[in-house]
């Protein structure tokens, strides 16, 4: 039981988003649910400078005790199968950074972020990446990267989407993009953030701020 | 075990009486209330600082020094002391032995009194009044309001502690900043409920039990209770911890002789059961083993977990232990979704461990860390 989430869990942590552009998107005083919140670094953040109640779910245990040990409300946990319990409204704002392609569920689980959150904070790696065309194109082969970095036999990333694909999720589903940003990995916002098919090429990551329609 | 044993030596336990007693969920009145308490460092200024630690089954208030009776180091010095995850540098630590318990607070031993409160010199026995763990936790109210205490800052325990600790959560919500139940669950399972009567059969069938009035001459019903105890510790333990102590190893011998052969585990056992009965007291092991199967923290709120919590502002950590079979951690994880449901404040993890029920006790180094830093977070909160 507490070891099998290794496998599942996404690994590219070098390359998460830089935790300030989602907390730039987050109101003071605010109530936040983490998901896939690691060591808690950005519900810590949340709580110190923005006086956030601000929540955690880490499917890893070793990081789930680690934010626990530090004093921070996580659960060991895991999105598709907890985010049923909370009550609906219970969050202004539902965060799953760099978690989404690693999920069983992916629509499900927006559905369920945004039941429980008033808006949805999502952010994942962009599959359309330029370098990963270029290198399917050219070799024939599952395309790697930094942030792909492990062979398609044994990648926890088992949904894999574009940043096009993200927002044709949300027309389908009915969810309002609020603000969206294609950001490089070193989670700096790309130069191309008004065209999604320029994003979708240059940008390594998107970051949505979503809500109900 | 042959022969009759003497009831354990009674002793003088620091304690409170509240002449007005305290009426119990079942409609009876205990008058006087006697509750035995210990406490472990200093209560601050604001008091604000103070600990209650809830003990389990067979447990009492000599958390973090020696038992007066059997000599052994307090039953959860690993967690309570100096520089320890409840640290008694930092925190007024309390505990009270439970209402029914055998050490000094109102109990199946203590003399039983009429309704006036008027002594009748004999012990309460069998006629001692079922309880609750919400009457355990009532009287520990009394106690905590007679240290001149409005708030504590935490309230933690495991197994039995864990359900005092979640109904001291749903009664006294505005009294407890932090809450830690460990090991437990929000009811007793059918399976639990079925050990704890295997025990009790044992205790009735004890001829020395004499119906419960064993305390007329003397004697006490050794080979029931320490039959209970036997079968009770098989259910703290797991089987790869049972398999690592003591495999299929022999007691001074290195092969089977089919004679007079003792397995290392069977010897465990009995040494467990032999020792248990010279300090604890059968008819308040049938009393709380009582208390624990009626517990069901959804029946007393309309059939739902959650709505013991709603609209609390508590801390909880809650934790399990991976090998726990008497409290799976299944159990644990419905629990954090009903606090979840409550939308709570709150913080799971399950410890890796291959020591079964019995962890909670032991030197579990990532558990002691979880429950050092959710317990400083609280502090923090609340300035201490």
């Amino acid at each position: 039981m507490p070891d099998a989430p290794q496998e599942i869990r996404f690994v590219a942590k070098n390359m998460r988003l830089d935790l300030r552009l989602i907390a730039e998107m987050v109101a003071p005083g605010a109530r936040v649910l983490d998901i896939g919140c690691g060591d808690g670094a950005l519900i810590e953040h949340l709580i110190r400078e923005k006086g956030a109640d601000a929540r955690g779910i880490e499917i890893d245990m070793a990081e789930a005790t680690e934010a626990v040990a530090a004093g921070l409300p996580v659960i060991h946990g895991d999105a598709d199968a907890d985010l049923a319990f909370y009550p609906d409204g219970a969050f202004d704002y539902v965060v799953l950074s760099r978690t989404l392609q690693a999920v069983e569920k992916p629509r499900e689980v927006l559905r369920q972020m945004l039941r429980i959150g008033r808006f949805a904070i999502v952010s994942f790696p962009n599959f359309g990446h330029w370098q990963l065309r270029w290198k399917l194109l050219t070799s024939g082969r599952m395309p790697d990267n930094e942030t792909w970095d492990r062979p398609w036999y044994e990648t926890p990333n088992i949904h894999p989407c574009t940043i096009r694909d993200f927002f044709a999720l949300c027309a389908q589903d009915g969810y309002v993009v609020e603000r969206w940003l294609a950001v490089d990995d070193k989670g700096l916002r790309s130069p191309w953030k008004r065209s999604p098919w320029l994003a979708n090429l240059f940008g390594e990551q998107g970051l949505f701020l979503l809500r109900r329609g | 075990m042959t022969e009759a044993l003497a009831p354990f030596r009674q002793l003088d336990h620091q304690r409170v009486l509240f002449e007005d007693g305290l009426a119990l969920d079942c409609g009876a009145v205990v008058a006087p209330l006697a509750v035995a308490y210990r406490t472990y460092g200093r209560l601050n200024a604001a008091r604000s600082n103070a600990v209650l630690v809830c003990h389990a089954l067979t447990g009492d208030q000599y958390v973090a020094e020696p038992h007066p009776l059997t000599g052994k180091s307090g039953w959860w010095e690993a967690v309570v002391g100096p520089g320890k995850p409840i640290d008694t540098e930092r925190y007024f630590v309390i505990c009270a032995n439970v209402l029914g318990g055998c050490m000094g607070s109102s109990g199946p031993p203590e003399e039983m009194t009429d309704g006036d409160g008027r002594g009748l010199g004999r012990p309460w026995g069998t006629d001692f009044p079922s309880v609750t763990i919400r009457d355990m936790v009532r009287a520990q109210k009394r106690l905590v309001e007679h240290l001149g205490i409005a708030r504590l800052l935490a309230v933690v325990g495991g197994s039995m502690g864990g359900m005092q600790v979640l109904e001291w959560a749903a009664t006294y919500p505005d009294m407890v900043v932090a809450a830690a139940p460990i090991a437990t669950a929000s009811y007793h399972s059918a399976q639990n409920i079925a050990f704890h009567e295997v025990g009790r059969a044992a205790i009735h069938g004890d001829p020395d039990w004499q119906g419960g009035r064993y305390w007329e001459d003397g004697r006490i019903p050794a080979k029931g209770l320490s039959v209970a105890r036997m079968v009770a510790h098989i259910t703290y333990l797991s089987e790869q911890a049972l398999g690592r102590k003591f495999g299929r190893r022999l007691r001074g011998a290195s092969a089977l002789t089919f004679l007079e052969d003792v397995f290392e585990v069977e010897s465990y056992l009995r040494y467990q059961g032999s020792t248990f009965v010279q300090r604890f007291d059968a008819n308040s092991y049938l009393t709380i083993t009582r208390a624990m199967d009626y517990f069901d923290l959804a029946a007393e709120h309309g059939g739902e977990v959650a709505a013991a919590f709603r609209g609390t502002s508590t801390r909880f950590l809650v934790a399990s232990f991976s090998s726990d079979w008497l409290f799976p951690t299944e159990e644990s994880r419905a629990l954090v979704r009903a606090l979840n449901a409550a939308a709570a404040n709150v913080s799971f993890v399950e410890i890796a461990t291959d020591k079964g029920h019995d962890a909670f006790l032991l030197d579990e180094p990532v558990f002691h860390r979880a429950l050092g830093g959710f317990l400083r977070g609280a502090a923090a909160k609340v300035g201490v």
